[in-house]
């Protein structure tokens, strides 16, 4: 099994859950966090006063999937998020070690 | 003898002029602050809007507006005491209450004006005692001088709704109390933006529409004069607005809200104490100086002066106010569409009194603020720690928050 964490543009979401959605992703995680890359935050300007913003509004997706279909959830992912401009994210994937669906205790696999 | 249509647009009016402060300015400067400091800024114009209406009803009214005194009035309406139910405010065809009521909202929203200043890290404590004091050793000299037949009054000094009253001496405040407190945290390069660009938008609109109320109220009847001010109002508003707009487009690329928002007050501000003298063409010019004026003042007091006076107060009001209260002079003249000058008057003896009364009254304001500020700084201290100030007023002061998410 792997884990697969993606900071993409919060506008975004809807066609990276569609793209997933179309591969047999059954479930994700959403939150809205912020952070910095190589862009390096945002200036705003108010009443001819610059603010850096040192972060900017990202939402991070995470993803439990079997082996067989992570690569293509990488890519699919990557496809929907992809704007082609500075600030499109990032994806991770890690090694998932065990899982449990709580409502009836299955292990593993069975329980994605 | 009291009439029945000017009692009520006066009545309508005082509502308006209320809801300017609660809650136009409220949301104006709290959309303004950041989040953790969103309900102090709620909580500084709301306590000072009922802390100003009792100290109008004890005694400041009566200082302001009774007796024959240059400098002050006298105690003789303390309280409104001995006031038959059906009395005529002096000089108007109003009941007292109404003139009463219209004034005391006046004397709330000035105060309120000075809160953008100190914003996000004043003593709710300090903020309510300086008000106190300010209100009466400021706001009811300067008011009895010009709208209570005192010596600017005598020497003829036009003010028509409040561009000294109101504006200069909130703006000159401001600046005084930014400099003794200190600017905030980080400032000038690590303060936070604006939490809530779209509230100061709602904000700024309740005080546009208010304005209604504050300028064309001013005429104290419901005729022509009223009629001419609340035009000359919308268009001083627009223009500015504009100009700010464009400024902002043709230096950043882009025009922003909060900028957009800010001509408008200006726009208002400027227009103030002209707005029963002047004709709608003069209007036009009076929104384009005082939108560009106060944009550069804005950066002035910022960049230049290095003085947190956070929301900008002196730069939009205390600019704003006198540049109105010396245009005035130049576009009362009826051959520009005015009022024309009282008899005898000319332009220049006319801009020479406005003059006299910008120093007059940015010298007072100036002075006794500080010595105001510096008494409530030695009784109970103006700042807040600083970790308070990290941690934001809201929670540390007022055990709450803005928003719980």
């Amino acid at each position: 099994m792997k884990y697969i964490i993606a900071v993409i543009q919060p506008h975004r979401l809807d066609p990276v859950r569609e793209a997933l959605a179309g591969i047999g992703v059954q479930g994700l995680t959403v939150s809205e966090v912020r952070g910095f890359g190589r862009q390096k935050g945002q200036t705003e300007i108010y009443r001819g006063a610059e603010y850096n913003t040192q972060y900017v509004p990202k939402v991070k997706v995470e993803i439990a999937v079997d082996d067989e279909i992570a690569d293509q959830v990488v890519e699919a992912v990557g496809n929907a998020a992809r704007t082609g401009r500075i600030g499109d994210g990032k994806v991770f994937v890690l090694p998932l070690e065990g899982a449990m669906r709580v409502r009836t205790g299955e292990m593993g696999a069975d329980a994605l | 003898m009291i009439d029945a249509g000017n009692t009520a647009w006066l009545i309508t009016a005082t509502a308006l002029v209320l809801f300017m402060t609660l809650p136009g300015l409220s949301l104006f400067y709290g959309g303004l602050v950041r989040a953790e400091n969103l309900l102090s800024v709620l909580m500084q114009c709301f306590g000072i809007a009922c802390l100003v209406s009792v100290v109008w009803l004890v005694c400041a009214y009566s200082l302001a507006f009774s007796g024959g005194g240059a400098w002050i009035g006298d105690l003789s309406k303390a309280l409104l005491s001995g006031m038959p139910r059906d009395a005529v405010a002096a000089n108007t065809t109003l009941p007292e209450t109404v003139f009463f009521m219209f004034q005391m909202t006046f004397a709330i929203i000035t105060p309120a004006l000075i809160v953008g200043a100190f914003v996000e890290r004043m003593k709710f404590s300090a903020v309510l005692l300086f008000t106190l004091l300010w209100v009466l050793l400021v706001y009811v000299p300067v008011t009895h001088w010009i709208w209570g037949g005192g010596w600017l009054a005598e020497r003829g000094l036009l003010d028509f709704a409040g561009g000294l009253v109101v504006h200069l001496t909130a703006g000159v405040t401001a600046l005084v109390l930014a400099v003794l407190l200190g600017p905030r945290l980080g400032f000038p390069d690590e303060v936070k933006p604006p939490h809530a660009p779209w509230m100061t938008m709602v904000g700024a609109c309740m005080l546009w529409v208010g304005w209604f109320g504050f300028n064309a109220g001013s005429a104290l009847t419901a005729g022509a004069d009223a009629g001419m001010a609340m035009t000359v109002t919308q268009i001083s508003a627009a223009t500015a607005t504009l100009v700010w707009i464009g400024i902002e487009w043709a230096k950043f690329g882009k025009p922003s809200l909060v900028g957009a928002v800010t001509g408008t007050i200006a726009g208002l501000a400027t227009i103030t104490p002209a707005s029963g003298f002047v004709g709608p063409g003069a209007a036009l010019i009076i929104g384009l100086v005082g939108g560009a004026v106060c944009y550069f003042m804005v950066g002035v007091v910022k960049r230049r002066f290095k003085i947190d006076d956070a929301l900008d107060v002196f730069a939009v009001h205390g600019v704003g106010g006198a540049i109105g209260i010396l245009l005035t002079a130049v576009f009362m003249d009826a051959a520009l569409g005015g009022v024309g000058f009282a008899e005898g008057n000319s332009m220049g003896a006319q801009a020479a009194i406005q003059l006299t009364g910008i120093g007059a009254v940015l010298l007072w304001s100036l002075v006794v603020s500080f010595i105001i500020a510096k008494v409530v700084h030695a009784v109970i201290g103006l700042r807040v720690s600083a970790e308070t100030e990290e941690q934001g007023l809201d929670l540390r002061l007022h055990g709450e928050r803005g928003y719980n998410m």
